[in-house]
């Protein structure tokens, strides 16, 4: 089989942004449906604000996952 | 810290001067010991990272020893400030989280917040400059303490089948599903929560430093006597100076987060959902 393309250099960055894609649409949903949910109901702002951070932090662990990885794997 | 990383390219490498950017990696994080000892054929060896965990821990038992020395029915100046903490952590995370029988997890929970901030928080004092939740062990050593914490409480409180029980086969899915779920969430819970525990927080700082490092090398790299060098110092120095206040924000959110999860462990370990 012969080679169509190569990409050299910092590979790792390129799987940062792979692994950016998913958290990013996300965090994206879940601050946007927070602030939604705020707005509809402003008197439930702090069990809405800790559950949001909550699936923040369960959402943003993969792309930091892959943030540190090169670090740990790369070369 | 800063100085040993603009060393490795040099104090006069800069734009225009034939020096590459000297790039910030993981090798920030390394330090050399300050001293070593040893006791009993151990041996002990204090760096950077030893001394500001040392340190934290001193802050916050002098701190809370000063503001709790004598307690009184209304609070002052600094008994003022610890309660203030002590009311975050109990009605902020543990009565939202554990809800009932949480009371017996308050200082668990508040000795852990006001630890993983402090050593967050390192990273933006000026000379000390380091987080040391950065330092891949000590997020780890934290993680497998709440694990061995809530991991027997699940098997004290709910008995070792009822709890295994609980976390393998949730209630109300139907039957079939269970040869996809159980395994799903036998590892999601048993492995990958710990893990994610320690990493959320790790490569929270990790990153955060590394950003600031880089536009602070970046500052000083490109300031030179030419217009792209002016500019772009500046822009770079005052993109750190922000960067140092949204990490300061990002370090109280992080201790936030890794002591709701931690709480949100111990209660899914008391209750069992149903």
């Amino acid at each position: 089989m012969s080679l169509l393309a190569e990409i050299s250099g910092s590979i790792g960055s390129i799987g940062y942004g792979l692994a950016a894609i998913g958290p990013g649409i996300g965090i994206g949903i879940i601050f946007g449906q927070g602030v939604q949910a705020i707005a509809r109901q402003p008197e439930a702002y702090g069990i809405i604000r800790q559950n949001m951070l909550l699936g923040f932090a369960l959402a943003e662990a993969l792309a930091l996952i892959g943030f540190v990885v090169p670090f740990v794997y790369g070369t | 810290m800063a100085f040993s990383v603009l060393a490795s390219g040099g104090p006069n490498c800069k734009i225009f001067s034939g020096c590459g950017f000297p790039a910030p990696g993981a090798e920030i994080f390394q330090f050399d010991a300050i001293l070593s000892f040893s006791i009993g054929g151990l041996t002990f060896n204090v760096s950077k990272v030893t001394f500001l965990l040392l340190l934290a821990v001193v802050v916050i038992i002098g701190f809370f020893g000063y503001a709790f020395r004598k307690p009184k029915l209304v609070p002052r100046g600094a008994q003022n400030v610890g309660e203030l903490g002590y009311l975050f952590i109990r009605d902020g995370i543990v009565k939202e989280t554990i809800g009932k029988g949480g009371e017996k997890f308050v200082p668990f929970l508040f000795s852990f917040f006001f630890l993983v901030w402090i050593l967050n928080f390192w990273g933006i004092v000026p000379g000390a400059q380091l987080p040391v939740t950065s330092i891949f062990a000590i997020p780890v050593t934290f993680a497998i303490i709440v694990y061995v914490t809530w991991v027997p409480l699940g098997i004290y409180k709910q008995g070792f089948v009822g709890f295994f029980k609980n976390i393998m086969f949730p209630p109300g899915v139907p039957k079939g599903m269970y040869i996809l779920l159980t395994p799903i969430e036998l590892i999601s819970n048993f492995l990958v929560r710990p893990f994610t525990h320690a990493v959320r927080l790790f490569a929270n700082m990790f990153a955060g430093h590394l950003l600031l490092a880089t536009f602070s090398i970046a500052a000083f790299y490109l300031l030179t006597f030419s217009v792209i060098g002016i500019i772009g110092s500046a822009a770079s120095f005052t993109l750190a100076v922000m960067l140092t206040a949204f990490e300061a924000f990002i370090q109280a959110l992080q201790a936030y987060i890794f002591t709701l999860l931690a709480a949100v462990y111990i209660g899914s370990a008391l209750h069992a959902e149903h």
